[in-house]
C-alpha cells in the first residue's frame, strides 16, 4: 500500500517544459480576474480551469467543510441555468468536468474538444456570480457530502490518522481543520452558510482562469473579457494571519480503528517557500524528500522496504508551495512482525544519517535527472500543465518562476541538504500520530450520524 | 472532489478515434505482434508488451502467482540485482510500469527518446523480460509483503466487497479467485520460473510502440525486446465462465457505510453487443452526473457520494457491475432505487433524447480520449491484445451512431439477466 502522504510531494515544486517564446500568456481584466493561457496545439482539445483563492483555511470554526460543500453546490442551478444543466452541457459537448477543494483554494475544470471552450467559459462565468442556492438543493447535497466523508475518512483508518495528526500539530493555524469538515459541522450547516461563503469569496478579483490547449491566447483573452469581464470586483473578507505559535515539545496521539497493520505519520514544522529567488531551505527540503522517497532507488525503498525489511511501506513528503504552514512528513506501515516503535526508530535513523553524513553526489544527480525527465513527460498531459500553473499560483508563486524553481532545485548542494536535516528535525516541533489497529470483531459498529434533518 | 473518477471504466468508456493517427502493424521475426504510432512532437518513447499471463491462468491454490511473476521481473535479471535495476532506471530518467490483471501481464517503459537514454532503457527492458532470475530471498520478502497486504485488505470494507463479489459471480472460475494467505504461501521459485517460461513467450506477445522513433527503429525495437523471450506463449484461453445463480450475500463489518455491488459476468471483448452495451451503459450509470443512477441515487435522494455502473469486457465474459456506498441504515432503500432504475432501463432502454446525448458525448469526446501518447499506448495494446480491427478507431463514431434503442434493450436482455444477478453488501445490518 502506498503511503497516504506520498502524493503531497508530487505537486510540490512541479516543473514544466522550457517555455517557447512568451508562452504561457497572461492578462488581467479590469475587475481583477487574471487569465493565464498555455498554448499547446498537440491535440484539438482544451482544459479550462477557474481557481478561487478560498479553501478550507479560510473557513471559521463551526462551519468547517463549507468551502467543499459550496464546491458541490456550484453544480446546481443559476439564474440562467436549471439544476443539473451544467453537467449536461459539458457532457453533450463531449467533455468532462469536475472540481476539487484544498486547504488553500477551490478549483473547477472542464476538459473539452477545443470548439466547446467558449461555451465552457460562458457557463463557468455564469456560476461565478449567478448561483441560486436554496434550502431544498442544499438538504440533498449535504447528505452526499456526509457520505463522502464516511467513504474517504470515517471508514479509512489512515485518513483518520492524517486528520488527527493535522489537528494535533496545528492548534491555531486553520490547517488543523479537515478540508471535508467535521461531521458535526456538516450536520449543522445551513444553506445560508453556503450562501455566505459564496458571496464572500466568489469574485473575479479572488480568482484566476487557466486555459491550456490548442487555443489562441488572444481569442481566449477576448472570450474572458466577454464572459467574465462584466462581473464586478468586490471587497474580500479580511484574512488574518493565524500563525501557529512556536511548538515546544513533542506531541503524540493515537487512533483506534479496524485494521491489521499499524501506521505511523510523523510531521515536523518547516518553512514554506516565500521568496523564489532568495530562499534556499525549501529547495533543500524538497531534495531531502526526494532522496528519501523520490523514486524506486531512493533510501526508504532501498533501506527500509528492501534492505532491513522493517517497513511494509514508507514515505516522505514536503510541500513548500502553499499559503499556510508547511511541514515535512514521514509515514509508513511496519512489516509484519515489526512494531511501530521499530519503524519510528528506523525512520529517525535515516534522518540521522543525513544529519551526520549528508547525501552523495549520485543521489543529487538522480534528483536532477528525475526532475528533468518529469519536466519533459509532463508535456504529454494538458491537464498536468494546467494543474502546475494553477497550483503554483494558488500558493502565490507565479508561473513565470516555473523554470527558476527547477534551476534552484538543481542547484541544491549536499551541504544544504545536511544543514536542513540538522535544522528542522528536532523533537520540539514534531507531532506523531499512530494507528492502533483493532480486530474487526472487537470494533464497535459506528453510531449512524448525520441522518436526521428537520 | 465532486466525483470519484473510476479507472476501471477505461476499457469500455475510453475509446478513441482520430482521423490522421496512423497505426502500423506487423509481425516481428520473433512472432510477436507489433502495433506502432510514430509521433515526433515530444522527445519521448513509450513501449508496452502484453502477454496472456494474467491471474486467469493460475490454479486457485497458487493464486497470486501471476502478479508475483510480473513484479519480480524487476527483482533481478541476468547479472543485475534489484538495486542495480532500479538505480539504472532512475539514472536514465526512465520508468518501468505495468502489472498483471485477470487476462494480461504487462510491462511498459517510458523513456526519453534521445539515443543514449533510449538504447540503455530498452536494453534494460529486454533483460528483465528475457532473463529474470527470481532471487529466492526477494521472493520470500515479497511473499511476506503480499500476505501482509492481504491481511490488511481483509479488514477493509471496499476490498472485502470486491473480493466477495468476484468470487460470487465467478463460481469455480479463476476470474473469481483472489490471492489468499495460503495460496501466496504455497508459491515457490519454481512456480515463477515455470510461469514465466510458459506465458512470457514471443508467440502471442503484443508489442505496442508510440513516440519519437521511425518505423525502421520500431521494427528493430520490437525484435530486440522479443527475440530472447522464452519459447512459451501462443493462443492461451482461460476456462469457460459459468453463470451464477441470483443471490444476495450479506457480510458483517463495523463500517459506517455499507458497500454494495450488484452484477454478473457479462460480455467478452469480442462480443458484437459491445457497442450497444457501451452506449447503453452511459445512460444507465456510466455517464457520470448525467446517468440515471447518479440522478436517482445521489442527486435526488443524497444516498451516496459515488454510484456507477460499468461493463468491463475481458477475453471471456467480464463483469457488469453497479456499485455504491451508503450509510448502513439506508442501504435497503438505496438498493430498492437501484433495482427500480435497472428494471425500468431493462424494460424500456434509453429515451431517444438520452440516446442522442450519449452518442454526442462519445463521438464529440473522442479527441479527449486520445490526446496523449500515454492514452494512445493503452489503446494500441488493447487493440493488439484483444484482436480488435486496425480500423477500430476510425470506425468508432459510426459504430456508436448506429446503435438503436432496440439494440440497447436487446443487448441488456441478453447479457444482464435478472436470474444471474448477484448482490453483495458489506457492513449490512
Amino acid at each position: 500500500m502506498k503511503p497516504l502522504l506520498a502524493p503531497l510531494v508530487l505537486l510540490a515544486f512541479a516543473v514544466a517544459p522550457a517555455p517557447t517564446l512568451a508562452n504561457p500568456f497572461e492578462t488581467r481584466l479590469a475587475n481583477g480576474l487574471r487569465v493565464i493561457v498555455k498554448e499547446d496545439p498537440r491535440a484539438p482539445t482544451a482544459v479550462h480551469m477557474v481557481w478561487y483563492r478560498a479553501g478550507s483555511m479560510d473557513e471559521k470554526d463551526g462551519t468547517s467543510g463549507v468551502a467543499h460543500a459550496l464546491e458541490h453546490l456550484m453544480f446546481k442551478g443559476t439564474r440562467n441555468l436549471k439544476s443539473g444543466e451544467f453537467n449536461k452541457r459539458v457532457a453533450e459537448a463531449g467533455g468532462r468536468d469536475n472540481a476539487f477543494t484544498s486547504r488553500d483554494y477551490t478549483a473547477y475544470f472542464q476538459i473539452v474538444p477545443k470548439g466547446a471552450l467558449p461555451e465552457m467559459m460562458k457557463l463557468e462565468a455564469d456560476r461565478m456570480a449567478n448561483l441560486t442556492l436554496d434550502a431544498k438543493e442544499f438538504a440533498a447535497e449535504i447528505k452526499v457530502v456526509m457520505e463522502e466523508r464516511r467513504l474517504r475518512t470515517d471508514d479509512n483508518p489512515q485518513a483518520l490518522v492524517y486528520e488527527t495528526l493535522n489537528s494535533t500539530m496545528f492548534q491555531a493555524h486553520p490547517y488543523r481543520r479537515p478540508i471535508i469538515g467535521w461531521m458535526d459541522d456538516l450536520e449543522h450547516m445551513t444553506w445560508q452558510d453556503a450562501r455566505a461563503w459564496y458571496r464572500a469569496w466568489y469574485a473575479p478579483n479572488n480568482a484566476y482562469v487557466v486555459v491550456a490547449g490548442d487555443v489562441d491566447h488572444r481569442e481566449v483573452f477576448r472570450l474572458a473579457q466577454k464572459y467574465y469581464g462584466p462581473h464586478k470586483a468586490k471587497p474580500l473578507p479580511e484574512r488574518k494571519p493565524q500563525n501557529e505559535p512556536q511548538q515546544a515539545g513533542i506531541r503524540r496521539v493515537s487512533v483506534k480503528a479496524p485494521a491489521k497493520l499499524p501506521y505511523i505519520a510523523m510531521s515536523w514544522k518547516t518553512p514554506r517557500l516565500r521568496d523564489v529567488q532568495k530562499d534556499r531551505d525549501p529547495y533543500a527540503l524538497e531534495v531531502l524528500a526526494a532522496v528519501l522517497d523520490g523514486h524506486d532507488a531512493s533510501r526508504f525503498a532501498k533501506n527500509l522496504v528492501r534492505g532491513s525489511k522493517i517497513a511494509q511501506s514508507a514515505g516522505a513528503g514536503y510541500d513548500g508551495t502553499l499559503r499556510g504552514e508547511a511541514s515535512f512528513t514521514l509515514d509508513g506501515q511496519p512489516a509484519e512482525g515489526k512494531t511501530v516503535a521499530e519503524l519510528e526508530a528506523a525512520l529517525r535513523a535515516e534522518i540521522k544519517r543525513i544529519q551526520d553524513e549528508g547525501v552523495s553526489a549520485e543521489e543529487l544527480a538522480r534528483v536532477k535527472t528525475q526532475s528533468i525527465a518529469a519536466q519533459i513527460y509532463k508535456r504529454d498531459s494538458l491537464m498536468a500543465q494546467a494543474m502546475e500553473i494553477g497550483s503554483l499560483e494558488a500558493a502565490g508563486v507565479s508561473w513565470r518562476d516555473i523554470d527558476v524553481l527547477l534551476e534552484k532545485l538543481k542547484s541544491v548542494s549536499s551541504d544544504e541538504v545536511q544543514a536542513v536535516a540538522k535544522k528542522y528535525f528536532s523533537d520540539d516541533t514534531l507531532s506523531i500520530a499512530v494507528l492502533d489497529p483493532q480486530p474487526l470483531e472487537n470494533a464497535k459498529q459506528k453510531k449512524p450520524s448525520g441522518a436526521v434533518r428537520h | 472532489m465532486r466525483i470519484l473518477i473510476f479507472v476501471l471504466l477505461s476499457f469500455l468508456t475510453s475509446t478513441f478515434a482520430l482521423a490522421g493517427v496512423k497505426i502500423e502493424h506487423w509481425t516481428a521475426p520473433s512472432g510477436a505482434k507489433v502495433y506502432f504510432i510514430e509521433t515526433r512532437v515530444l522527445p519521448i518513447l513509450d513501449v508496452q508488451i502484453d502477454f496472456a499471463g494474467g491471474g486467469a491462468f493460475v490454479p486457485a491454490a497458487k493464486a497470486g502467482l501471476a502478479g508475483l511473476t510480473r513484479n519480480l521481473l524487476e527483482a533481478g535479471a541476468a547479472d543485475l540485482d534489484e538495486e542495480k535495476i532500479s538505480g539504472r532506471l532512475v539514472d536514465l530518467g526512465a520508468r518501468l510500469g505495468g502489472g498483471a490483471d485477470s487476462d494480461r501481464a504487462s510491462v511498459s517503459l517510458r523513456t526519453l527518446s534521445t539515443q543514449a537514454e533510449r538504447e540503455a532503457a530498452l536494453d534494460l527492458m529486454r533483460t528483465v523480460l528475457s532473463a529474470p532470475t527470481f532471487p529466492q530471498a526477494v521472493l520470500e520478502r515479497e511473499k511476506g509483503r503480499s500476505i501482509a497486504a492481504i491481511r490488511e485488505a481483509e479488514t477493509r470494507p471496499d476490498a472485502i466487497a470486491g473480493k466477495r463479489f468476484a468470487a460470487a459471480i465467478y463460481p469455480d472460475h479463476p476470474y473469481g479467485v483472489s490471492p489468499t494467505v495460503d495460496s501466496v504461501s504455497a508459491i515457490t521459485r519454481d512456480d515463477l520460473v515455470a510461469f514465466h517460461r510458459q506465458h512470457y513467450g514471443a508467440r502471442g506477445a503484443v508489442v505496442s510502440i508510440i513516440g519519437d522513433v521511425s518505423r525502421a527503429e520500431a521494427e528493430a525495437i520490437a525484435q530486440r525486446l522479443t527475440e530472447a523471450l522464452p519459447p512459451g506463449g501462443g493462443d492461451l484461453v482461460p476456462p469457460p465462465v459459468k453463470k451464477p445463480q441470483r443471490q444476495t450475500i450479506k457480510i458483517p463489518h463495523p463500517a459506517a457505510q455499507s458497500h454494495v455491488h450488484v452484477g454478473l459476468p457479462a460480455i467478452r471483448r469480442s462480443d458484437p453487443d459491445y457497442f450497444p452495451l457501451l452506449v447503453g451503459n452511459y445512460t444507465l450509470g456510466g455517464g457520470g452526473f448525467v446517468s440515471r443512477l447518479m440522478r436517482e441515487v445521489r442527486e435526488k435522494r443524497g444516498y451516496a457520494y459515488s454510484v456507477y455502473s460499468y461493463f468491463s469486457p475481458r477475453k471471456l465474459e467480464g463483469p457488469f457491475e453497479i456499485g455504491l456506498q451508503t450509510k448502513r441504515d439506508q442501504v435497503d432503500a438505496a438498493l430498492k432505487v437501484v433495482d427500480e432504475v435497472l428494471t425500468a432501463y431493462m424494460a424500456k432502454g434509453p429515451t431517444s433524447q438520452e440516446l442522442a446525448a450519449a452518442k454526442k458525448n462519445m463521438v464529440d469526446g473522442q479527441a479527449l480520449r486520445m490526446d496523449s501518447n500515454a492514452k494512445l499506448l493503452g489503446y494500441l495494446s488493447a487493440i493488439g491484445f484483444y484482436g480488435l480491427p486496425l480500423t477500430y478507431l476510425d470506425d468508432f463514431p459510426a459504430r456508436v451512431k448506429a446503435v438503436t434503442i432496440e439494440q440497447v434493450k436487446a443487448a441488456f436482455a441478453r447479457h444482464v439477466k435478472p436470474e444471474n444477478l448477484v448482490t453483495v453488501v458489506v457492513a449490512a445490518d
